[in-house]
């Protein structure tokens, strides 16, 4: 899960992270009371669910009270598209009216989790306030790392020798120790899956802290953090994608007319990928995971529908823990409902087969059965 | 011969009470696994399917004699439930559990350093030695006793790949789901050399998926070390960057783990790739074909 720059900042300063004074605005009356208790000076930051920001337009400083209102009028309802929120934009809806910050260097600091140790690895370069792929690309001995035990979390000393490779001046080396052990605290307590803080900067008085921040959630922690489940901004997401989650549906829109459902993820995947190359597209990914019930597969089937860019459906079920007879009673439920008209191409393999096709067989309705992978592929692309 | 597990592997469920555990049991006792008992912390001294149920792994263990676990705790309590099996010193645990969370899974493996368990999973379909021994959530039948290794990331795409094994007539020697998540027991690169090792195993089918850059390591690897063909598949090649498919650890970041990158490494380290999960089987039939192994793989009369 992702949430908004101003909501990152909020999190990460209960733990003792250094940010800049700020507050959220909905509304150009909100952006002016927010910059008249900065004092009139402030920067105005668009508040989107993408990096890429400042390129595209949408961070800007102001010098006074007027300048506020003017940059606010002009960022909120505007579309912003940068490289993160693909070709369609997205709405600005609220605004980070913050106080301005005096510069003297631009860093970059990072939590995130190297999948080859299994551990949480700390990431410091001075080449801040730019992509870090860029940097890991072009110069990988600029980023310096220090892989976290879990057992015993980030060392201070190992806070000290990233803050030292960082040539940071010594006035600020103790800050910069207090400001990465807060980090990894929160990381930690908040199951982040990426902590980025890009740029960190030092100020003219020796004083480090994040210009910007951005914080990702681990879905499957959500579970114990309401305070973090409470920062969703829904409109950041396609309407499909959380009526999906209501039902912990694994849903993903896509640009074709195939709409697909599959058990499991590598399945899914793969089913998209066989569409594919069979000369169709598919329009979504649907993972309907393990523990399906029938209620989950109705829900499953509109949401597929609701995409009217859907001229056909292929259920691809090879069940495992998912049991078919399940699968099949799902799709008859939900086509009836429905008064489905679309071809439907169904394929099932796996734990009680036999049962789920004598179901789907008297049920009467007009739907091709497959007998592989390919074969329904092949299917469903002849059919929309 | 197999790996991992075998007829003499006995075996406790853990969330035995719950129903996918008891689902699940009830399959293994079909199919012949040696379940010997199981685990629900507060129904120690009941039993389930004849099956005596125990409070902690502890008891279980030294009153069974079992040397395997499989878990089907819910995802909240799963990590405590691995620690607890790692701690009763099983020899094994199979994780089946799907969406516990990173940071637990990387205190799991921080706790497994040292210990003599292998952890498979978590989020994984299990293992199975057709004929012998299944511990998971597979279905049996699909599966048949033979010569061929399959190792996996993806639960279904598993069972896609013995079935079609199946249907040409080319039977399994053990069949291992290592499961979806970004932090995991065992890699492929544990069991490639397991199988490698392995005096029944005549070759293997390796199925990824994008994200990470574990389908790459074991490539090396294979290219290093590994004396017997294996075929391979990765599934994701039109996944869309940034999106997490599913899977916690499907995910392409950074150009990184992308499956054209994985397909080219796999390619140049001798791995035959599969160009669509249809013809995983049709991909590993040629290539024992072509390297004389057909007879030693054919263990019965292919259905299609």
């Amino acid at each position: 899960m992702n949430i908004h720059e101003y909501q990152a900042k909020a999190v990460l300063a209960q733990f003792g992270v250094q940010v800049p004074q700020g507050k959220v605005a909905f509304s150009v009356e909100e952006a002016v009371a927010a910059a008249k208790e900065l004092g009139g000076k402030a920067v105005v930051k668009a508040q989107i669910h993408a990096g890429g920001r400042g390129k595209a337009g949408g961070v800007k400083l102001a010098k006074s009270i007027e300048e506020v209102e003017q940059h606010a009028r002009e960022l909120l309802g505007k579309t912003l598209v940068t490289h993160q929120t693909g070709p369609e934009g997205k709405v600005v809806k609220r605004l980070l009216i913050e106080q301005l910050t005096d510069i003297k260097k631009e860093y970059y600091i990072g939590l995130v989790l190297d999948r080859a140790q299994g551990r949480i690895v700390m990431m410091a370069s001075q080449e801040g306030g730019v992509e870090i792929e860029e940097v890991a690309a072009a110069h990988p001995e600029k980023i310096f790392r220090e892989t976290i035990d879990p057992a015993v979390g980030l060392n201070p000393f190992q806070a000290r020798k990233l803050a030292f490779k960082l040539e940071l001046p010594k006035e600020a080396i103790n800050k910069a120790v207090k400001f990465m052990t807060a980090l990894y605290e929160a990381f930690v307590a908040k199951d982040c899956s990426i902590a980025e803080i890009n740029p960190l900067v030092l100020t003219g008085d020796n004083d480090v802290l994040a210009l910007d921040a951005k914080l990702n959630f681990d879905d499957n922690a959500l579970f114990r953090h309401k305070d973090i489940v409470d920062l969703r901004d829904t409109d950041e997401e396609d309407p499909k994608e959380i009526e999906a989650s209501k039902y912990d549906l694994s849903y993903i829109a896509l640009d074709g007319n195939i709409g697909c459902m599959v058990n499991g993820a590598g399945l899914a995947m793969a089913t998209m990928d066989t569409i594919k190359y069979y000369g169709g597209e598919p329009a979504n990914f649907l993972d309907v995971g393990g523990g399906a019930s029938e209620e989950k597969v109705t829900a499953a089937f509109k949401i597929i529908l609701s995409d009217d860019n859907v001229k056909g459906i292929l259920v691809n079920i090879f069940g495992g823990i998912m049991k078919c007879d399940v699968i099949a009673n799902g799709v008859v439920n939900a086509a009836r409902q429905l008064g489905l008209t679309k071809p439907l191409v169904v394929r099932l393999e796996g734990t009680n087969v036999q049962q789920g096709k004598d179901i789907l067989n008297q049920s009467g309705l007009n739907l091709v059965a497959a007998d592989s992978l390919a074969d329904a592929a092949q299917k469903i692309v002849g059919l929309v | 011969m197999s790996i991992l597990v075998n007829k003499d592997t006995k075996v406790i469920t853990q969330g035995i009470t719950g129903a996918t555990g008891l689902f699940h049991t009830k399959q293994a006792l079909e199919y012949g696994t040696q379940m010997v008992g199981g685990v629900t912390p507060g129904k120690g001294g009941t039993t389930v399917e004849g099956l005596p149920v125990f409070n902690t792994v502890a008891e279980a263990v030294a009153a069974t004699g079992a040397n395997a676990s499989v878990i089907y705790v819910p995802p909240a309590f799963a990590a405590d439930s691995i620690m607890e099996a790692v701690d009763a010193e099983l020899d094994l645990v199979i994780c089946i559990t799907e969406g516990i969370p990173v940071l637990d899974m990387v205190k799991v493996k921080r706790y497994l350093e040292g210990r003599h368990t292998r952890l498979i999973g978590p989020n994984c379909p299990g293992v199975i030695t057709p004929g012998e021994c299944k511990i998971g959530i597979m279905p049996g039948y699909i599966h048949k006793p033979g010569k061929v290794g399959v190792i996996s990331r993806s639960g279904t795409l598993t069972y896609e790949a013995a079935y079609q094994l199946s249907s040409r007539g080319i039977g399994q020697s053990t069949v291992v789901g290592i499961g979806g998540d970004p932090v995991k027991g065992t890699e492929f690169i544990d069991v490639l050399k397991m199988f490698n090792e392995d005096p029944d195993t005549e070759a293997l089918i390796m199925i990824g998926e994008i994200g990470g850059t574990a389908e790459e390591e074991a490539a090396e690897w294979v290219k290093e070390n590994m004396t017997k063909p294996v075929v391979g598949f990765i599934a994701g090649v039109t996944a869309p960057p940034g999106r997490r498919m599913g899977h916690a650890g499907a995910i392409v970041s950074g150009g990184a783990g992308t499956a054209e990158s994985k397909i080219k490494k796999m390619q140049e380290c001798g791995i035959r790739v599969a160009p669509t999960p249809s013809e995983m089987g049709a991909t590993l039939y040629a290539v024992i074909e072509e390297r004389g192994l057909l007879d030693k793989c054919k263990t019965h009369e292919a259905t299609i």
